[in-house]
């Protein structure tokens, strides 16, 4: 059950200033974890204030240090995703390349990765043990070593099975800075593939929502994809993985950062049949949809030609392709230019993705 | 409401004495239920909300209303009265008068 | 996806326009009942690309938007018991009911699940026989066939620990309240495509006859609403007021009759209350007696509920087309998706969120 929020004397909630106060809400709720605004809520109105003066701006899942003479990115994500295996992979792969791709997201080139588990009583063993043969596969083709790590054991029914954190360093090239802030007007947004692929393929398997559908996950380490692009531009301004509330959540927050509008053609953005098949059965935003193995990009105008073919090259940029502009007009807003020639606003997916009758 | 998608029956089979449907969205497969459309054949499409098919989809109505729209404004362009027509792209009146 | 693709096809989308524009001589209000319908709409664009003139009043035609509040509340309270599997689809999960919604009770410890099927939840019923499991049965008549169904199931399969918490709306009672109202401004509708699939159109010549509006059968591509909303027009221009079938390839006049049937076994009329418009005579489906033993509100004690609606929302104006989403002081401002004041800004059918999510643009272009 839940306790209520133990006020403290350092966390005002009578002064909290923003359009959705959580004190309406004194739970955490499944949208919280959803990637979208929910979240972005949570650690700017409650984790920043109550770090206080011992966090960083940014707290965002990926950090770059300034440590004696080099730059390091240092990144932490957790896995919980259910199904634990789903077609194309596995908690396990994620868990590394989650990590791996937010590193790569700064730039840097990934190196150590730790990996911690928190472990439902009751667990297989051999299920434990695909998975982490997973990992251990996952950091292989990633480059990374595994070098330290935890486990816990919770009780049966607290928890889910399976939970992963990882935490990984890399380290940054000199002379690059690739950061949210740098998207600038006239700039070109690219993308390195095929949208919404790992969201289906885990929905398909979900209880309640199963469908017959070979597609399987995307989950892949996109380090070498952005080595490819960083050789053919040095100056890549913003780099981006769309994961949980897709391509929509990513470029709201990269239009926010930066202070930019972003106009996309609707007819540009690549989305499978499959996924829109699937999503048009479930009442989806294909733009909503999590995607584990693809990068979005924001270059200069007069470099995306050059980054395209970098990407179109490598096996993991293979559908690469550009898909909009960003532009002086309605900063901090994504709009899309329909089919018919109409616009409309692309948005910072609430919470959690949910299935829809109507 | 009617988040309603069409989908084409790929195999039928009677589960727990109820009809149900194997339907293929494209590149999707879902179970439905076909109780409601009893005598819908393999091959044909189907309009599907939440799990039932609710109605049968005419081919051949599809086709003729897309036709229809293919269709649109060549009669009138052929044989439509020009002036009416400019002046109300124009926004105007026609020029010939009241009651045009 | 056949039978989608093509209907969405950009170039004969400005043949329609052109129409559109071709005809259009004069100002005209119409509305689209169907939620689905002014998504489409809205996403697409089709509003902003239609003849200077022409207005699209957005109707009521959002179950989870007009399912009463008093319906919600008696949800979360069965939701919130031990022992109960609460089964909903994922539309219902976050409209606010008096004080919550049911994501929160499902934060708080309920087992709440979504569910694309109500036969999904059938399922889960079969699979917990020591649980409750409650499936909240709302929607318009199109969704009403798979409850019936799935209530027709749980009693021929003696599933005991199923029950169903009903509250079905009906379109052509709220087509005539709306014309009713003395406020109207209603000329023609685009009659709700998907409902008439399983009810035929049997229901709509009085209505147009009573109220001299046109009524079209409207499907929800983005053709199928330009030729609604053409056809409506030059109705409007010539003066009539009858039916016609735009939807032909998915609505035939006699409807889906073995649906049908099973709808006169399973429910029965009731009045019902629509949240934000009021007490609509006999414009909701209730279980019948046969199916008593299968009603959630008679199984589950859920008496004491006390009703109560945010004061400053509007989303009954809303909903009879009396204002635009934006027209409303909280819009975007006390009342968003995130923390949404009525049901229009949750669903995503409701002309609140869908102005939210994609008209966002202009509105701030135009402030």
């Amino acid at each position: 059950m839940t306790e209520a929020i133990e006020h403290t004397n350092d966390l005002d909630f009578e002064g909290w200033v923003c359009p959705v106060p959580l004190r309406d809400t004194p739970f955490i709720v499944m949208g919280h974890g959803g990637g979208g605004a929910m979240s972005a809520e949570l650690i700017e109105h409650l984790f920043l204030p109550a770090y206080g003066a011992a966090a960083t701006a940014d707290l965002g899942d990926s950090a770059v240090l300034s440590v004696g003479g080099s730059t390091l990115a240092f990144s932490t994500d957790s896995f919980v995703v259910k199904p634990m295996f789903f077609p194309g992979g596995s908690i396990g792969d994620l868990a590394v390349n989650g990590t791996v791709n937010d590193l790569a997201m700064s730039g840097a080139v990934p190196l150590f990765m730790s990996t911690a588990y928190i472990l439902q009583e009751g667990t297989g063993l051999e299920e434990l043990g695909r998975i982490a043969q997973q990992v251990g596969a996952a950091a292989l083709v990633a480059g990374v070593k595994l070098v330290t790590g935890d486990t816990k054991v919770v009780d049966r029914g607290s928890g889910d099975g399976v939970y992963i954190n990882t935490a990984g360093i890399g380290v940054i090239p000199h002379g690059v800075d690739i950061n949210p802030r740098r998207a600038g007007v006239g700039d070109a947004v690219l993308v390195s593939g095929d949208l919404g692929v790992h969201g289906v393929a885990v929905m398909s398997c979900r209880e309640g929502l199963e469908f017959g559908t070979t597609i399987e996950s995307d989950t892949a380490a996109l380090h070498g994809l952005v080595a490819a692009m960083l050789a053919a531009c040095g100056d890549l301004h913003v780099l981006r993985d769309p994961t949980r509330g897709g391509l929509a959540a990513s470029l709201n927050e990269i239009a926010r950062a930066s202070k930019v509008g972003i106009e996309l053609v609707e007819q540009d953005i690549p989305v499978p049949q499959m996924v829109r098949d699937a999503c048009g059965l479930l009442g989806l935003d294909p733009l909503q949809v999590a995607n584990e193995g693809k990068l979005v990009a924001i270059v200069p105008a007069d470099q995306a030609d050059l980054v395209l073919q970098a990407m179109q090259a490598h096996p993991l940029g293979r559908a690469a392709c550009r898909i909009g502009t960003c532009v002086p007009d309605h900063r901090g807003m994504v709009v899309a230019k329909t089919a018919m020639g109409g616009t409309r606003v692309v948005d910072l997916p609430i919470g959690e993705q949910l299935p829809r009758i109507c | 409401m009617c988040l309603a998608v069409p989908g084409r029956v790929v195999s039928i089979a009677n589960v727990d004495e109820t009809l149900m449907a194997e339907v293929d969205f494209g590149t999707v497969r879902k179970q439905v239920c076909v109780e409601y459309v009893p005598d819908v054949k393999i091959g044909e499409y189907v309009v599907v909300h939440v799990g039932f098919a609710i109605q049968r989809l005419d081919e051949q109505s599809a086709q003729q209303t897309l036709t229809n729209f293919e269709q649109l404004g060549i009669l009138e362009e052929e044989f439509g009265d020009g002036f009416s027509r400019a002046a109300r792209h124009a926004g105007v009146d026609d020029p010939r008068g009241a009651g045009r | 996806m056949k039978y989608l693709d093509e209907f969405s096809n950009p170039d004969l989308a400005h043949k329609l326009l052109d129409q559109i524009h071709a005809v259009t001589t004069q100002s005209w209000a119409m509305m689209e009942v169907c939620g689905g319908q002014t998504h489409s709409i809205i996403r697409h664009g089709i509003d902003q690309l239609l003849p200077e003139g022409l207005e699209m009043i957005h109707g009521p035609g959002c179950p989870v938007c007009v399912t009463p509040l008093e319906i919600i509340d008696k949800a979360l309270a069965i939701a919130a018991l031990d022992n109960v599997i609460f089964c909903s689809f994922g539309d219902m999960l976050r409209v606010p009911g008096s004080s919550q919604d049911l994501f929160m009770i499902k934060s708080g410890g309920g087992d709440v699940r979504v569910v694309y099927s109500p036969l999904d939840a059938l399922n889960i019923a079969r699979q917990n026989p020591d649980k409750e499991v409650v499936f909240f049965g709302i929607g318009f008549e199109t969704t009403a066939p798979a409850n019936a169904m799935t209530v027709y199931q749980a009693k021929r399969l003696g599933v005991k620990n199923f029950s169903m918490l009903v509250s079905h709306v009906l379109v052509p009672p709220a087509m005539a309240a709306i014309m009713e109202s003395p406020t109207c401004r209603v000329q023609g509708f685009l009659a709700a495509g998907h409902v008439c699939s399983v009810m035929g159109t049997a229901q709509y010549p009085p209505l147009a006859e009573r109220y001299k509006v046109p009524i079209v059968v409207t499907g929800f591509e983005p053709l199928d609403i330009l030729e609604g909303i053409r056809r409506t027009v030059v109705q409007l221009e010539e003066g009539r007021h009858e039916l016609e079938n735009a939807y032909p390839r998915a609505v035939l006049a006699e409807g889906n009759v073995p649906a049908m049937a099973m709808l006169q076994d399973v429910f029965e009329v009731t009045d019902r209350t629509w949240r934000g418009i009021g007490m609509i005579p006999a414009s909701g489906w209730k279980l019948s007696g046969r199916y008593g033993d299968f009603d959630a509100e008679r199984r589950f004690d859920v008496m004491d509920i006390h009703t109560q609606e945010s004061s400053i929302c509007r989303s009954g104006e809303v909903l009879q087309g009396l204002i635009k989403p934006h027209e409303c002081a909280a819009f975007g401002k006390e009342c968003t998706p995130r923390k949404p004041l009525g049901a229009t800004m949750v669903s995503s059918e409701g002309a609140c969120a869908a102005y939210y999510a994609y008209r966002r643009l202009e509105l701030v272009e135009t402030t």
